[in-house]
């Protein structure tokens, strides 16, 4: 049983100890992502957005949630959902915090991602509303967001209760930008209503991409960019080449990943090309003339 | 059986290992690959080789607990392993003498496997190749003044040999051609490219750690709760040897009459 001794220091630092106390909201983490595989990169993400948000001191992170994407994605090169799921669950086995959520993938459609952040921030309110009493805002199963201001408003009546933010690399920020990718209405509701942590990569500028962004820079105080000072740029699909070609990839993911990687003879020359002549979901969903819910 | 042409070797990474981290053992995975890959090598074994307290760097822990990381670290390795001999000389000891050390204890070592016969195996004929293992940093450190003796580097290039890891064998080329020296033994030097940049220092574990931050997933596990068991990386700690000169810049300083085994 591995005890987490850090939380106890970060406890006896915090800048507020000891001062006025400051409310502290709790915060839930959702990464959203292939997970093809699951690498010490993605885990080491949760561990930075953690660090950040507590050391601010207005902010509790109770919970980390891995939501792998499900098949019908179709990028090139993603196996099973069965199998991202199992790996993903292998590496944080030994995490007293961070969860698999299998939710998504089991979806038969692919989900756009505020429909996932939706999904989970239900859930957590669910949990909470069990063990509290009053709740005014009433929400039901289907949600239409084409009012983004009456949206955003109904969330913030709720600012008392745990926020979802989604956690993401600055390559997903700025995918933001890509034609056809994201609804604007979804991006809006994901930074207006919860909250983006992104952690910086080399070579991009996310404070740049926000003020680029009339609204992102609307909503800035609900992304959070925590800048990774400690270099580690371990993607999967360097991953999967390393795999392919017979490398090692020891240290580079948790070694029981691995061991199930090897045992099922995963990420081949054939599995690369998996879905190599379709075209991802969202692009064709949006490309097409009519609209989705 | 087809008895294998391929020459063996043994790679050795001298270092701090203050602490040891992911990115160290990668370098071990990295650089075997490259070499199976050229189809001349066989890797069979990995040492690391935890330089001794009296190196006197700043923030260095005391050997006991960093050869104690190590080993957790590479408890499941089933190839590389640790060496305490470095570390338990009274003095800091030159890393060509640290690879003298090795390349006899290996060469005894072989001497003594027969077969029932009493002959040794065919494999066993060709010693292993004892070649030292490194980041592109320190291809660059040879230029400190009075870091590294020349006759020392010939001997370390020359005669042993560098494999050395680095995110751009540019960088490491430059290096290798700004040498003469190093330029002379470059068909003994094996660059291999790190694709995936990973700036996992040491130096940042420790200010993560110093600072209450997480370091999963950068260090393993059992490293990090023998860490925290021992409250090693403080703020005192990495104080530690603050204003010392480093051992080598005192023990090589030029002075006439020195011989090279002082």
């Amino acid at each position: 049983m591995i005890v987490d001794i850090t939380s106890i220091k970060k406890e006896k630092a915090s800048p507020l100890s000891g001062m006025q106390k400051q409310k502290v909201t709790e915060v839930v983490l959702l990464a959203c992502g292939s997970f093809n595989p699951i690498t010490n990169m993605h885990l080491r993400m949760f561990e930075l957005a953690r660090d950040h948000l507590q050391d601010t001191g207005q902010y509790n992170v109770v919970k980390g949630i891995i939501s792998p994407v499900g098949d019908a994605y179709r990028k090139k090169g993603l196996i099973e959902a069965s199998h991202r799921l199992e790996m993903a669950r292998l590496a944080t086995a030994n995490s007293d915090w961070i969860k698999v959520d299998d939710w998504e993938s089991l979806q038969a459609e692919w989900l756009e991602t505020a429909k996932v952040v939706r999904h989970h921030y239900e859930e957590l309110h669910a949990e909470d509303h069990n063990k509290d009493d009053v709740d005014t805002v009433h929400h039901g199963k289907k949600r239409r967001v084409d009012e983004n201001h009456s949206e955003i408003s109904r969330h913030q009546e709720r600012r008392d209760g745990p926020k979802l933010m989604l956690l993401c690399g600055a390559d997903v920020l700025e995918s933001f930008a890509v034609p056809n990718l994201w609804k604007q209405e979804d991006i809006a509701e994901i930074v207006g209503c919860h909250g983006l942590v992104c952690i910086t990569r080399s070579g991009s500028d996310p404070y740049k991409f926000i003020h680029q962004s009339d609204d992102l820079w609307q909503h800035h105080r609900n992304i959070h960019v925590v800048h990774e000072w400690i270099t580690n740029e371990i993607s999967a699909t360097h991953v999967r080449r390393a795999l392919r070609r017979g490398y090692s990839v020891r240290y580079l993911l948790p070694e029981n990943v691995i061991d199930y990687i090897q045992e099922r003879r995963l990420y081949s020359a054939e599995s690369e090309q998996k879905n190599a002549d379709i075209i991802l979901a969202p692009l064709q969903r949006y490309t097409s003339a009519s609209s989705s819910s | 059986m087809m008895v294998t042409r391929r020459v063996p070797l043994v790679l050795l990474a001298c270092g701090s290992f203050n602490p040891i981290t992911n990115q160290h053992m990668r370098l071990f995975e990295l650089a075997r690959d490259h070499l199976h890959a050229t189809g001349q090598y066989q890797v069979m074994g990995g040492i690391v080789s935890p330089v001794s307290d009296g190196y006197g760097k700043q923030g260095l822990a005391l050997a006991k607990h960093r050869n104690a990381m190590a080993k957790l670290a590479l408890g499941t390795s089933s190839w590389v392993t640790v060496d305490e001999w470095e570390s338990q000389q009274p003095d800091w000891t030159e890393t060509v003498e640290t690879m003298r050390y090795h390349s006899e204890r290996i060469l005894k070592e072989l001497g003594t496997h027969r077969d029932p016969n009493g002959n040794t195996p065919p494999l066993s004929c060709v010693s292993p190749q004892l070649k030292l293992l490194c980041g592109a940093d320190f291809l660059n450190s040879f230029k400190v003044p009075g870091l590294w003796l020349d006759k020392h580097v010939e001997e370390l290039v020359g005669r042993f040999g560098l494999v050395c890891v680095s995110r751009g064998s540019l960088q490491s080329e430059r290096a290798v051609h700004e040498s003469d020296l190093l330029h002379r033994h470059r068909h003994n030097i094996f660059l291999v490219t790190e694709w995936v940049r990973n700036e996992t220092s040491a130096t940042e574990v420790r200010r993560a750690l110093r600072r209450g931050l997480s370091v999963k997933y950068l260090v393993p596990d059992s490293v990090i709760d023998y860490i925290h068991q021992h409250n090693l990386y403080t703020e005192d700690s990495e104080r530690r040897n603050e204003g010392t000169l480093l051992r080598p810049l005192v023990k090589q300083a030029r002075q006439p009459g020195k011989s090279l085994d002082d």
